[in-house]
């Protein structure tokens, strides 16, 4: 234990390094995924036959997109979009360039969480706002968010903590991050105790993750009182 | 106020949930309209509310005919009749006072007008001290009353109410009825009450219409039909009081 101890000491300007380039690429991933998948998951909800803008191409179509993008493994995804990477980022290795496919697994990913909140959502209170006159648009922004708000944070917290261990996978392919430490000092250099450490520094954070959005949803909340 | 012509709806081609249904609900009553599960009521409250078009037939809200209006036409009437449903539909999210500010707010009103209307018609529906509290935190009663305070917000001349007390205890029915009563009776506010108890029509409604199969098995006042009921779909709701 002591000596994890000074190892820690020895390593804490790479671990904190590594620290802040996980949480830098989670975080940016999970706002973006959020920019992206959050419209398309009401998108998909709207365009059900039932649904208030009913289209069935346009659900079918996102439909299967979703579950296409959704079916490639994350570490053949990263691959496949090297090319896309560099078109973006300017490069294919390090956190930025991973951000890249980490929003493009999880979108789609945050698309169907969005849906299926939705989902759960009373139908009545959007026949009740239909009754009274209002838009599409102000029973989406009205309605529909706000109403799922409590959820939509909690899904925040799922994909984040989903983000936090999909780029420490992207560390075996050159991105950042405690993932690449793990691999780069536990793997390549047989320095397992650095990598007992990245594990244990991934674990708080995920921690400190769900119950900070934990947190802020129960407090949202206005359903249970 | 309310005029049905030869209204019929079909549903999935050959379903008929309404066939050839012609009545008139005039400025003031508080007309019931009655029968068991699956004659048409809702079909008929969706009518009224706009939320779904007649497959043929007219029909007239507040001296418009209603076919082929826009959709802005349709939201215009739509803030003339104020709807409350059974299962009471409030924004979980919203406190009462941003529950009966939602119509206002559609309409872009200023929020000192949605102030001062919210206060307004929480001392009417007499919850006044509970403007800050969100609806988990109410009762079956207090919430019927916050969404019937919705309801009128846009200053209405219609209220449908659909099953307005089925979710509630008998104490509490009455208490909502007397409340809708003298919504009509203050107010002005013509009244459409859908419900499947005969008793609901019997304690407020001055007019009726007893729905079966998609047609009007009868229709008058409520004394004039309780007291001599022609038709066996009356006959069977009476028996079950």
């Amino acid at each position: 234990m002591a000596n994890l101890w000074n190892v820690f000491l020895d390593f804490r300007f790479i671990l904190w390094e590594g620290v802040l380039e996980t949480l830098y690429m989670s975080f940016v991933s999970v706002t973006l995924a959020y920019a992206i998948g959050l419209p398309l998951g009401i998108w998909l909800f709207v365009s059900y036959p039932d649904g208030l803008m009913p289209n069935r191409f346009v659900n079918k179509i996102l439909g299967g997109l979703i579950n296409t993008v959704r079916s490639v493994p994350f570490l053949i995804m990263v691959i496949i979009l090297i090319p896309f990477t560099r078109m973006i980022a300017g490069t294919a290795i390090g956190s930025t360039a991973a951000i890249v496919p980490l929003v493009i697994a999880s979108a789609p990913f945050v698309a169907r969480m969005v849906e299926a909140t939705m989902n759960e959502m009373d139908a009545g209170v959007i026949d009740a706002a239909k009754s009274m006159g209002a838009t599409n648009y102000q029973i989406i922004t009205k309605v529909m968010i706000p109403e799922s708000i409590p959820s939509i944070i909690r899904g925040f917290s799922i994909t984040a903590i989903m983000m936090i261990s999909f780029s420490a996978m992207a560390g075996a392919v050159g991105a950042g991050g405690l993932g690449r430490i793990a691999i780069r000092y536990g793997y390549q250099r047989w320095q397992s105790d650095v990598m007992i450490l990245s594990v244990i520094l991934i674990v708080i954070i995920v921690a400190l993750v769900q119950f900070l959005f934990n947190t802020i949803a129960a407090k949202l909340d206005k359903r249970l009182v | 106020m309310i005029t049905l012509r030869d209204v019929t709806k079909t549903y999935n081609n050959d379903e008929h949930a309404l066939k050839n249904v012609s009545l008139t609900i005039n400025e003031g009553d508080i007309f019931g309209i009655v029968g068991k599960s699956g004659a048409g009521k809702s079909t008929m409250l969706k009518l009224i509310g706009l939320l779904t078009e007649p497959t043929t037939g007219e029909i007239e809200l507040l001296g418009k005919n209603v076919a082929g209006i826009t959709a802005a036409q349709a939201n215009e009437i739509k803030r003339n009749i104020g709807t409350v449903f059974q299962g009471f539909n409030l924004l979980m999210q919203r406190s009462v006072a941003g529950n009966i500010a939602f119509p206002l707010e559609l309409v872009k009103q200023d929020k000192a007008a949605i102030q001062a209307r919210c206060a307004e018609l929480a001392g009417l529906v007499d919850l006044s001290e509970k403007l800050p509290a969100y609806p988990a935190q109410l009762s079956g009663g207090q919430k019927q009353r916050v969404a019937i305070a919705r309801a009128l917000a846009t200053n209405p001349k219609i209220m449908l109410c659909d099953e307005p007390t089925s979710a509630l205890d008998s104490f509490t029915t009455k208490e909502i009825l007397r409340l809708i009563k003298e919504i009509n009776q203050k107010l002005g506010v013509t009244i459409v009450i859908i419900t499947h108890e005969i008793n609901i029509v019997k304690a407020i409604c001055n007019r009726m219409v007893v729905l079966n199969g998609g047609r009007i098995a009868e229709m008058g006042d409520t004394s004039e039909v309780l007291k001599n009921p022609q038709h066996d779909a009356t006959k069977l709701l009476l028996d079950g009081i």
